[in-house]
């Protein structure tokens, strides 16, 4: 406690110099809260709108199918079983039947998806209702409208080879645009009734995949094999983990700065107040007490530099947590599920560990060059002799 | 009289470059209560030295301190800190007051290593200040005071806890000879009232004045030790 007092005092009375210091630490702070807020609030974003709007709460996939190998998906496919067709009536499966095809835009040629897909489920945010008053309509996504430069009412002539491996073409009405924030099911995909596109690749009654509603754990019958949630945002994981770990270089960075400003007055404090080390042992501390009150006052620049954080970045950080910051489109365009506006979101965990990362670190940095201490000569340090 | 410093054959040596300086050699002596006694002879001659030792600052290289019954050689840092803490009080020439706080702070600082309670910490150190006459500078930064007023919120933090021995080094030697004055006659004072031993480092002759034993040193040696009877001065300030 006496400590605290001492520490206190020397801060507020080294005027100036501590102010620095508490600021540079302080705005380090703040940063840390800022930008591991905004990849947690991001985190938080891209989990939600990919879980409502692409994986649901799991999806069974057909044992050949590979999102990633467009080869594998024209055999991925095979009948709902009577029990599945139940459960996708009681909106606990959305089935999709995936299908490689060519589209035509403007004379040109591109490579889509076609998928689909129930228009009355309810498990997925797609606007599907649009497909049950347009049944001959398509749906796409406000990507690949902008790619093909389509809107509303426009057609687009598209080519595909059935089950037989015969070529079809057929011209598709665009039904409706959806706008949403998750770029697998939007980029390079078309969305169809389901039972339009069974007919069409006379495949009736067969899917590809299936999404379970959330919360549901459909039982695995082959060839259908469960993908969780956890596998299925495994690549947003990823990401994530990387924008934090490039992000830690920034306010690790920051933090260096903030505490070599703290080690290098602790040096020169020390370098300094010889005199007063020495007087301090005179006066009846130990040497390991002199060396607590240095060490402290690097966790009550910490502390202080929290406060003074909580002052000006409180604020700022509820700003931005409650009106949110826009971000550029690139990232979607990339393929990250990313929104026009992020929102961060400063859970419990990431506030004490910041300050206890800040604490701690400030704490170390102080007690290092205090350690010197230990090696003084009271007696010549009280005649303030540089040793 | 209470013998409260015994020293016996002490001697310090110092390493020197490939050698050895020998700041005390063979030194004997001893100190009762209540004594008013300085330690003097010329830069080098040691009186600083046996300060630091009887203080437990520094340790001897060999020989005997005993003071208030423990051994310094042989205490360990917390033993000798709290040596320090309760029962030595300090007085430097260059007063060695904490900067950053104010002159209470300063004077209350030793209590607050007792951990005594506020109040009663309060009550101590508006005395001490009484004491020394500055009780109307007690919110004051160091910075704030002349040379004299420094030394006397020394004395007061020296003498706060109500020590048993105050050893002052050089206490007048930054001081005009009218502060001097000031603060020897607050010592002798003390002295006086509360039975405090006062052990000088000093080669002021008007701190020797007031002292009622001499001890000479020269070259670490005790060369002479002499008793003094009271000064006029000092009987009509008694």
């Amino acid at each position: 406690m006496i400590a605290i007092q001492l520490a206190l005092k020397n801060i507020l009375g080294a005027g100036w110099r501590s102010l620095l210091n508490i600021a540079v630490l302080s705005l380090a702070f703040v940063i840390i809260l800022w930008h591991n807020g905004t990849i947690d609030g991001w985190n938080q974003q891209a989990r939600k709108d990919t879980q409502e709007w692409e994986i649901g709460g799991g999806q069974l996939w057909h044992s050949a199918y590979d999102p990633l190998d467009p080869l594998s998906i024209q055999d991925a496919h095979a009948p709902l079983s009577a029990d599945m067709t139940r459960l996708a009536g009681q909106g606990q499966l959305a089935p999709i039947l995936a299908v490689q095809a060519s589209a035509f835009p403007q004379g040109r040629m591109q490579g889509v998806l076609l998928k689909g897909i129930d228009p009355e489920q309810k498990v997925l945010k797609i606007p599907t209702e649009i497909l049950q008053k347009n049944p001959d309509g398509a749906l796409i996504g406000k990507r690949m409208a902008q790619a093909l430069k389509l809107k509303t009412g426009d057609a687009l002539l598209v080519r595909w080879r059935d089950s037989q491996g015969a070529f079809d073409a057929l011209e598709l009405n665009i039904a409706g645009i959806f706008d949403c924030n998750v770029p697998s099911i939007d980029a390079g995909q078309i969305w169809l009734p389901i039972e339009r596109l069974q007919t069409m690749m006379n495949l009736p009654g067969e899917a590809t995949l299936m999404v379970a509603a959330s919360g549901f754990r459909p039982a695995e019958t082959s060839p259908w094999v469960f993908q969780s949630e956890d596998v299925l945002l495994a690549d947003l994981n990823t990401i994530i983990q990387s924008k934090k770990g490039s992000g830690a270089v920034l306010y690790g960075l920051l933090m260096i700065i903030a505490l070599l400003a703290i080690f290098d007055t602790q040096v020169l404090s020390i370098f300094r107040r010889q005199r007063e080390i020495g007087t301090y042992i005179a006066l009846g501390m130990t040497r390991r007490q002199v060396i607590g009150i240095f060490t402290v006052e690097g966790s009550v620049y910490s502390i202080l530099a929290i406060v003074l954080g909580a002052l000006y970045g409180g604020p700022f950080l509820w700003y931005l947590a409650k009106y949110g910051w826009a971000m550029p489109t690139g990232g979607q365009d990339m393929g990250i599920s990313i929104s026009d506006r992020i929102y961060p979101v400063y859970g419990t965990g990431l506030v004490l560990g910041t300050i206890i990362l800040v604490v701690i670190a400030a704490t170390v940095v102080s007690f290092l060059p205090a350690r010197k201490i230990a090696r003084l000569n009271p007696t010549d340090a009280i005649k303030g002799k540089i040793q | 009289m209470e013998t409260i410093i015994q020293i016996h054959q002490l001697s310090k040596r110092f390493p020197v470059g490939n050698g050895e300086f020998t700041a005390l050699n063979e030194v004997n002596l001893t100190f009762d209560k209540g004594e008013f006694t300085g330690l003097v002879g010329p830069s080098g001659s040691g009186k600083t030295t046996l300060l630091n030792i009887i203080g437990s600052l520094d340790a001897p290289s060999s020989g005997e301190v005993t003071v208030l019954g423990q051994s310094i050689a042989h205490l360990t840092h917390a033993q000798s800190a709290q040596l320090r803490n309760r029962h030595l009080g300090f007085i430097f020439q260059t007063y060695n007051l904490f900067p950053v706080y104010t002159v209470f702070e300063n004077v209350e600082f030793a209590l607050l290593l007792q951990h005594l309670p506020a109040a009663e910490r309060r009550k101590a150190v508006m005395e001490a200040l009484e004491w020394v006459g500055l009780t109307d500078k007690a919110q004051s930064r160091p910075a704030q005071l002349s040379g004299g007023e420094s030394q006397r919120v020394a004395i007061a933090r020296a003498m706060v806890k109500k020590p048993a021995i105050v050893l002052a080094d050089e206490p007048t030697a930054n001081l005009d000879s009218k502060n001097s004055h000031h603060i020897l006659q607050t010592m002798l004072r003390l002295n006086q009232e509360l039975q405090t031993t006062f052990l000088f480092a000093t080669h002021d002759e008007k701190v020797m004045s007031y002292l009622r034993r001499i001890i000479s040193l020269e070259d670490g040696r005790v060369v002479k030790d002499e008793r003094i009877a009271a000064h006029s001065f000092i009987k009509s300030n008694s």
